[in-house]
């Protein structure tokens, strides 16, 4: 079966003038589910925009906030008021307790390490076990590898081998996104996986984090939000008349 | 003698103007041993087959076992000659024939 490819972090601008352009690159690229994040809860007509911009193009939108949580109860108070409205939900990490309330909290999709603070990627064995026990999935963003050089790029790719060999050892799910601001840093889905090649991951594994984990992801969470999911594995059939 | 197996990239460029075939070939070589070190590009037996320039499409051969290593040091590719540029693999085939009837 012919895998269906997914950009879950394509950081331009909604209000972009180029945005329908962006996104029919994304498109010809061969992506079906492409995701343009919202850093605060956009309005109803943002979202339609979103949407109908994404379906004129033919890609299908994933509706996805990024947290950037002052505290844990900032964390808490985000997810409670926010998980129902969005497909994708991901956070990133600028502290210790966010990182760990972050993995530990089933409500996050997405776990996102500053690229370039070396110092403030927490993802070590500890946050590793935390998440392989919740939902969450650590995200690769691959634009600091055009935007680096020389002995920077050097320490980044040794932190992101580090990091998978735990998410590998824990069992917790890849996802590697073109974190593209610029057209000029979007890949075609299989360039993007070649990428992470770079920092150890298999041809297999590669592949499925540019297409069957992040949509399991947006598969799972689209089946949370119907009316007629009740708990996992559980969902109203039919509903009978009260008389 | 064992025999090397080969595969061929076809590779589009997304530039402004055009570069010549040296030129092009200079930053994917450049590219490979930024990445995988002079070892390692010698491994790659790279080699530049055709450069079509009216649609910015080369097709480069490879050895099968670096293949991958090729294929990430192409991605990595962000400017040639100066000016900013993108390399996408459009296809990859055993024989130059089959490349061509891929895309």
């Amino acid at each position: 079966m012919k895998r269906a490819f997914a950009d879950l972090h394509l950081k331009i601008s909604q209000k972009d003038t180029n945005l329908q352009r962006t996104l029919q690159r994304a498109a010809n690229f061969g992506y079906t589910y492409i995701s343009v994040p919202f850093s605060s809860e956009p309005s109803t007509e943002e979202i339609e925009k979103l949407s109908t911009v994404c379906k004129s193009v033919g890609i299908e939108p994933v509706l996805r906030i990024d947290l950037y949580p002052r505290n844990e109860n900032d964390l808490m108070n985000n997810l409670r008021r926010l998980r129902r409205k969005f497909d994708v939900i991901c956070v990133f990490c600028g502290s210790k307790d966010i990182s760990r309330q972050a993995a530990k909290d089933r409500r996050v999709d997405l776990l996102n390490f500053p690229n370039v603070d070396y110092q403030k990627r927490f993802f070590d064995r500890s946050e590793a076990e935390l998440a392989s026990n919740g939902f969450a999935a650590l995200e690769i963003d691959v634009k600091p590898l055009f935007v680096l050089d020389g002995p920077a790029r050097i320490r980044f790719l040794s932190c992101l081998r580090r990091e998978i060999m735990l998410a590998k050892t824990f069992g917790v799910p890849l996802i590697i996104s073109s974190g593209a601001n610029e057209e000029r840093f979007m890949r075609m889905p299989r360039d993007m996986a070649s990428l992470s090649y770079l920092f150890g991951l298999g041809v297999n594994e590669a592949l499925n984090a540019v297409s069957a984990n992040p949509l399991a992801i947006v598969l799972r969470n689209r089946e949370k939000l119907k009316s007629t999911f009740i708990a996992p594995g559980i969902r109203l059939v039919k509903a009978g008349s009260t008389s | 003698m064992k025999r090397v197996k080969r595969r061929y990239l076809a590779v589009q460029l997304e530039m402004d103007g055009v570069p010549s075939e040296k030129e092009l070939m200079d930053v994917i070589w450049s590219s490979v041993v930024k990445f995988y070190g002079e070892v390692g590009a010698s491994l790659t037996r790279m080699a530049l087959i055709s450069f079509d320039t009216s649609c910015k499409i080369a097709v480069v051969r490879t050895s099968l076992e670096m293949l991958d290593s090729v294929r990430t040091s192409l991605a990595c590719i962000t400017g040639i000659a100066g000016k900013g540029a993108v390399v996408h693999v459009l296809a990859v085939s055993g024989t130059i024939k089959a490349l061509f009837k891929k895309f």
